[in-house]
């Protein structure tokens, strides 16, 4: 495993996730532009046929899977554009993907945050 | 002569932009750390510097995964805010300074610093909020800006000595500019934080706080502290940090802490303020 892998919850935006998720990410690109949000938003998986697509990729824009897109190579600074086409905000999609409603992290955030100890390492979580 | 008198190292988080879009900085929320942000901005008022280069970075909005520039120039005379999913911030254009930023894209060049020249694009939060940051509500910005993009998205990003010795390329290649002009140079991005995975949220303010003691009279340990460093213990997005080192090494090593000021949370961030100034020419 190597080191980064071993962090806990983490994703790290290497070769392999930029290559996986290439066409996925250009795909949450596009939504920078009003024209392509307006037609994303009226058919959202025909808009998808324009880029070639995994269909975990797909899947997991059409159920709002947050965590799912990142596993699918997706970059958080991408698929935070379908949060924003949403009018969804950074907090909302941390809390979907740390699996907590957004009350308890905006709370979890104002008591300092999720602290480092014990998530450092998937051999120390364990 | 021109030359780099000050550094400013502030976090960029879209957030804060956002909070002084929407008129909501007096919200108790908000309020603890836009008063930090007072001094600073009476500091770089007082300062009035004729060019500001910020050093930050790119998030999917200039440049995509397309092409990745690990350091890039804008030699433009004008950027525009970007969109980023949400409509462009509602804040004045940047305007560039052609004749330095072509200046410095030459110089590092030559120095052996390999900047990707840029004359055409957008600035995104990256760039923004720093200057809401530092200057406030504005008409207009007080004074040109050259924007120096770092690659911090796709891993893996410069290394921290590399992005400190860029910083000192800066400082002397200001210097060979034959303009009379005070520059300030940013440094933005970090403190801790994550915005993805199931980790997203952390926080680590103890690595913070050792990074804001250390910057100015320790910089050697930050310069050495490896990616994985930063990953583990600031979280994967706090990696931004490195940036900050493009600053300290745009100043002297003898600059002195001007101010600080460290504050948890805005959004998903801990966010931090420092000024450095380089000591007064004695001559
Ligand atoms: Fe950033």
């Amino acid at each position: 495993m190597s080191e980064f892998e071993d962090i806990p919850g983490t994703y790290l935006f290497d070769k392999d996730r930029c290559h996986d998720g290439y066409q996925f990410n250009m795909f949450c690109m596009s939504l920078v532009k009003p024209k392509n949000r307006q037609a994303f938003r009226s058919d959202e998986a025909s808009y998808m046929d324009k880029w070639s697509l995994t269909e975990s990729q797909r899947r997991s824009v059409l159920e709002r899977d947050w965590l799912g897109m990142i596993k699918a190579g997706g970059n958080i600074y991408y698929t935070s554009k379908i949060a924003a086409t949403d009018g969804r905000s950074f907090q909302f999609v941390a809390a979907a993907m740390s699996g907590v409603p957004e009350e308890e992290y905006r709370s979890m955030m104002m008591a300092g945050g999720r602290p480092v100890e014990g998530n450092r390492s998937k051999r120390e979580a364990d | 002569m021109a030359r780099v008198v000050a550094g400013l190292a502030t976090s960029h988080v879209p957030a804060i932009g956002a909070a002084m879009d929407l008129g909501r900085t007096k919200e108790p929320y908000w309020k603890p750390l836009f008063d930090g942000y007072e001094p600073a901005r009476k500091w770089l008022a007082d300062l009035n510097p004729d060019v500001i280069i910020i050093v930050y970075n790119d998030h999917g909005s200039a440049f995509s995964l397309e092409v990745i520039p690990t350091f890039a120039i804008g030699v433009a005379e004008k950027f525009l805010p970007a969109d980023e999913g949400w409509g462009p911030r509602p804040v004045p254009a940047v305007h560039g300074h052609p004749g330095l930023a072509w200046h410095l894209a030459e110089s590092l060049i030559l120095n052996e610093f390999d900047m990707t020249i840029v004359n055409e694009m957008t600035v995104d939060h990256g760039l923004t909020v720093p200057l809401s940051i530092a200057c406030g509500e504005q008409k207009n910005w007080p004074c040109p800006v050259i924007p120096l993009s770092v690659n911090v998205v796709q891993y893996p990003p410069p290394t921290g000595k590399r992005c400190f010795d860029l910083g000192r390329a800066i400082r002397k290649s200001v210097k060979t500019y034959d303009k009379d002009l005070k520059v300030v140079v940013f440094g933005t991005g970090g403190m801790s934080h994550q915005l993805h995975g199931e980790r997203a949220g952390l926080i680590n303010s103890k690595f913070d706080k050792n990074f804001l003691a250390d910057l100015t009279r320790n910089p050697q340990r930050l310069i050495e502290l490896p990616h994985i460093e930063y990953v583990r213990e600031a979280g994967a997005e706090g990696i931004e940090m490195v940036m900050w080192l493009v600053m300290r090494g745009a100043l002297d090593e003898n600059a002195v802490e001007i101010y600080q000021h460290y504050h948890v949370p805005a959004s998903n961030t801990a966010t931090g303020l420092m000024i450095l100034e380089n000591q007064p020419l004695t001559v």
